[in-house]
């Protein structure tokens, strides 16, 4: 056999045909009309062993350089180095978990089931809001579906958008609103925050503010939550679930519906996926929420279980009325968020996020005493800061991986024409030491130069 | 062929009778095992200056309470997911013989290749400098998924299929657009997939349903009927949800190009025909394929997966950017299509899920996915022709991967029903098949045993969905099934209570 997982033997192949009272395999293909069969086979090299395969991929690895300790992680953007312990990994990869489909057969999910309601108390904790949902594909489609749920609610597809959201999500909703038709308005940002003076008092669906933002300034959500009340609109906040170790949830500023990257939480870098939405709203947008639901019941017997629920909302049920197609999401991550969450447990978020904001704070008190370098925001920050630098982010970022330091993210799509484009967006978390801060303003310090 | 084999007698193997439950009590909640002040975290030592919460952030935006977290020791956080582990059904516990989701083997030197710190530890945002190894499994992946489906140009940022639907359109949207044509309507079969019509609406077109015909494809006349050049396109799943390929395709397809609109091909149902047909050359313009159903990335029950859409040579400057790129000089890059859709997602797609998704194609190659279609085909066609007499066949016709049976006979003469089929079987040891879909199809049982369930294992499935319908006619009364499953960590689930009685999370119980 040339198929390394097909067990069937020769024989077992050709007493199979027999049963069916063919002759060949080729004999199963019959419907398809011989005018538009692949002449030849595929132009792709045949099978190889696992050895052979395994040896390519070393040498693709190889190709690549992971942040560790010869490139130090000073990168974020969206996508953070915080500690992963190997009780997170191990039982995450717990094949029991890894290959187990979408709980259609609750009776025999109760594993996934009862970890995803787990995980959505803990959401719903952090985002200070009632419900959560099961987790939506990354930071970017929880941002499209809390627009689509934010219009659906209030009628109106004027979408507010500050341009402190992450400027790659705002392309992703950009690219989804074509369909829908939204309308969206950017808000600029001043020294850090967003500008709401352009938003007019015109009726709008969506008020869509970052918490922190993008550039890890502490925006201003209260004057977001006035600007959703004089419009009418539901407030959607993009926030980090890190931050809420440490400052006040999304939902406890006036939120209405919170989103986030889930990364964070547990979740490798990896080359940016598979990461997670997190999806938070109040109660009374319950049966707008987009994605899987999982909720408490009981069996015959009384006892306690758990089951996917509010279905009517999903689109196998509602079909062309739903108002998310999302089917698969992003379980397993979810899963992986709630066993990490155990294991930092309250004590240990607020760990992460002091660690994290005293490591960003040195660092920037560090990288600012460099000749010729600015910050380029005044507002207060989280984990992470903009810096102006006196050469091109994008050679600052090539100098320092020859130094062993990943220095960070120059800011560019997204900004174009503003102060803040070609900035360096620096994040530090708990994972970052003072031997690591100050080597890294060494060599920064030298690479400018 | 010596008629002493017994190599399709029903084996044990593939069934999971075996697995090993202690007991039939509920698990507690992470929040129930929590004690005050008790921890598992540790940092590593930073040395920095320990300055506090109020000499970091601004007091009016500290919290004012810790988010609460359940504070439990590291080995009761191992004991309760191993628990909740034992709880759950998977691949590598038995057969999985769900229809359209194509539950196959996951190799494990596929979850290895993604547990590599050399792939999962590159920071999304790092130079290209830092990233040669990712490019070039990306690009080399789009080359193969290319090849693989019969088109030009693919983008690999869709998360999922159902996001890849929606890419589909949006690529749909942006080609007439850019030809100056304003379209509305988008074709599909009443047998498609929920997130099919869904998509549609999202991507801002209307939905026209066609027919089926009386041999399971579609209904070419009711077509014919319903096109005009306000169809922007049609969806089609080939082979269809009925298991069935579509005859007709090269009449279907001259038919919706003749009115301006494009064919869309929802990749559910690939593993049929990987290396036997490509959906470009039966005419297909815009391709999704789910990696974790045709590639076997794991589906963590319920994702990450992957829907990676492929187009032709005139849609390729619209895919979604920036790409991938292999440069002259032999070294990888990214590259925005000079007339972009936009971004899909927020970096570039799920990328570990992607290299399972490499490593299984280059493990398998032409000739491994060949066969992977001609044996799929194989075992559905089979227990297709064993469950005859047991169940009715919905189209009698040779299938592709999947066979849709239906229990409508064993429901007028017993009173027994799909639903109590699956929860019989869950109790001999099987997950279920899907049940109620296809919609057209009553009391339909979608099975789709895969490539690498092995003849015993059908054989024994076989056995076991026989065993069902047996039960129930000589016994003439359902109430066994309809008791099922009793040996299951919970029994049947009331789900009209959870909707009822909306309790989502620990906080909402009273």
């Amino acid at each position: 056999m040339r198929a390394p997982f097909v067990p069937h033997t020769e024989a077992e192949v050709a007493e199979m045909l027999a049963f069916l009272g063919l002759s060949s395999l080729d004999d199963l293909f019959a419907a398809v009309p011989a005018a538009v069969r692949l002449a030849g086979g595929l132009d792709l090299p045949d099978h190889r062993s696992e050895a052979d395969v395994t040896e390519r991929l070393f040498e693709l690895g190889e190709k690549n350089k992971p942040v560790g300790r010869s490139l130090v992680c000073f990168a974020g953007a969206g996508a953070y180095d915080h500690e992963v312990p190997a009780v997170v990994r191990s039982l995450a990869s717990r094949s029991e978990f890894v290959t187990a489909y979408t709980p259609y057969q609750p009776e025999v999910s109760q594993g996934v089931l009862q970890a995803v309601f787990e995980y959505q108390t803990m959401v719903a904790r952090l985002s200070g809001l009632e419900i959560a949902n099961g987790s939506l594909y990354d930071g970017a489609a929880a941002l499209m579906e809390g627009v689509n749920l934010a219009v659906a609610a209030t009628g109106s597809s004027r979408v507010l958008l500050s341009t402190g959201v992450n400027p790659r999500w705002r392309e992703v909703l950009a690219t989804f609103s074509h369909g829908p038709g939204h309308d969206l308005v950017e808000l600029p940002l001043r020294d850090g925050y967003t500008d709401f003076s352009a938003a007019g008092d015109e009726p709008a669906g969506a008020v869509v503010v970052a918490f922190p933002n993008y550039l890890g300034c502490l925006d201003d959500l209260r004057g977001a939550r006035e600007l959703a009340d004089r419009t009418g609109a539901r407030l959607l906040a993009c926030y980090d679930p890190v931050a809420s170790g440490l400052l006040r949830s999304p939902g406890s500023l006036g939120a209405d519906v919170a989103v986030g990257e889930g990364q964070p939480l547990g979740v490798a870098l990896s080359f940016g996926g598979p990461y997670l939405g997190l999806f938070s709203c109040r109660s009374k947008d319950v049966r707008r929420l987009p994605g899987r639901l999982v909720g408490e019941t009981l069996d015959s017997e009384g006892r306690l279980s758990y089951v996917t629920t509010l279905r009517a909302r999903e689109q196998d049920i509602r079909r062309e009325r739903a108002s998310s197609n999302v089917c698969t999401n992003q379980t397993l991550m979810a899963v992986t968020a709630a066993i990490q969450l155990g294991w930092l447990g309250t004590e240990g978020l607020q760990q992460v996020a002091i660690g994290s904001a005293r490591a960003a704070r040195y660092a920037k008190e560090a990288l600012l005493r460099i000749d010729e370098v600015e910050a380029a925001t005044a507002a207060p920050g989280f984990r992470e800061f903009a810096l102006r630098l006196p050469v091109e982010a994008e050679l600052a970022v090539e100098r320092l991986v020859e130094e062993g330091y990943l220095a960070g993210v120059a800011v560019r799509e997204g900004y174009e024409g503003t102060d803040l484009e070609g900035t360096l967006l620096v994040a530090a978390t708990e994972r970052r030491t003072r031997q690591e801060i100050d080597g890294f303003a060494a060599s920064l310090e030298k690479a400018i130069r | 062929m010596s008629s002493e084999r017994v190599s399709l007698v029903p084996a044990a193997g593939g069934r999971a009778l075996s697995a090993p439950l202690m007991g039939h009590e509920p698990e507690p909640t992470l929040f129930d095992l929590s004690m005050t002040g008790r921890r598992s975290a540790s940092f590593r030592t930073s040395d920095l200056p320990e300055w506090g919460p109020e000499e970091l952030v601004p007091p009016e935006l500290l919290a004012e309470s810790p988010v609460a977290l359940p504070e439990v020791s590291e080995r009761d956080l191992v004991g309760h997911f191993t628990r909740l582990s034992h709880r759950q059904y998977s691949v590598d516990l038995g057969a999985y013989p769900l229809g359209s989701c194509t539950m196959k083997y996951n190799p494990k030197v596929c979850d290895e290749a993604a547990a590599a710190r050399h792939f999962a530890a590159v920071h999304p945002a790092a130079p290209p400098s830092c990233t040669q190894g990712w490019l070039e499994v990306l690009v080399e992946l789009e080359e193969m998924l290319c090849e693989i489906t019969g088109m030009a140009a693919a983008t690999l940022q869709p998360a999922a299929g159902a996001a890849g639907e929606l890419t589909g359109l949006l690529l749909m949207r942006r080609y007439h657009e850019a030809a100056g044509e304003e379209r509305h309507r988008v074709i599909i079969p009443d047998s498609a997939h929920g997130t099919n019509p869904a998509s549609v609406t999202l991507g801002g077109y209307e939905v026209t349903t066609v027919g089926t015909n009386e041999r399971g494809g579609v209904d070419l006349e009711a077509l014919r009927a319903v096109l005009d050049t306000d169809v922007a396109g049609i969806m089609l799943t080939n082979p269809n949800t009925l298991g069935l390929f579509e005859e007709e395709i090269v009449e279907i397809a001259a038919a919706v190009h003749q009115v301006g609109g494009l064919l869309y091909y929802d990749g559910a149902n690939l593993n049929a025909i990987l290396g036997v047909v490509r959906p470009g050359d039966m005419g297909f313009d815009i391709v999704h394929l789910n990696l974790h159903k045709t590639f076997a990335t794991p589906h963590g029950g319920g994702g990450p997966g992957a829907g990676p859409v492929a187009v032709s040579e005139r849609l390729a400057e619209l895919l979604p950017g920036p790409r991938p790129v292999r440069l002259a000089d032999g070294t990888f890059s990214w590259e925005r299509p000079s007339r972009s859709i936009g971004r899909l997602h927020s970096w570039h797609g799920n990328a570990l899920v992607l290299l399972r998704a490499w490593t299984y194609l280059r493990l398998h190659g032409a000739d491994g996915l060949r066969e992977v279609a001609e044996i799929a085909v194989l075992n559905a066609n089979w227990l297709k022709e064993r469950l005859r007499g047991s169940y009715d066949i919905a189209y009698d016709r040779t299938v592709m991967h999947e066979c849709v049976v239906s229990a409508k006979s064993l429901a007028d003469e017993t009173g027994l029903r799909a639903l109590d089929v699956a929860k019989r079987l869950l109790e001999l040891g099987f997950h279920a098949p899907t049940v109620y879909f296809p919609l057209i199809v009553k009391e339909a049982l979608m099975i789709e045993p895969t490539e690498t369930e092995s003849p015993q294992t059908l054989a024994a499935l076989g056995q076991a969905l026989e065993l069902i319908a047996r039960e129930a006619r000589q016994e003439g009364d359902a109430s066994s099934a309809r008791a099922a499953p009793r040996t299951t960590p919970v029994r049947r689930v009331d789900e009209a209570r959870a909707a009822r009685h909306l309790v989502a999370t620990y906080d909402q119980r009273r």
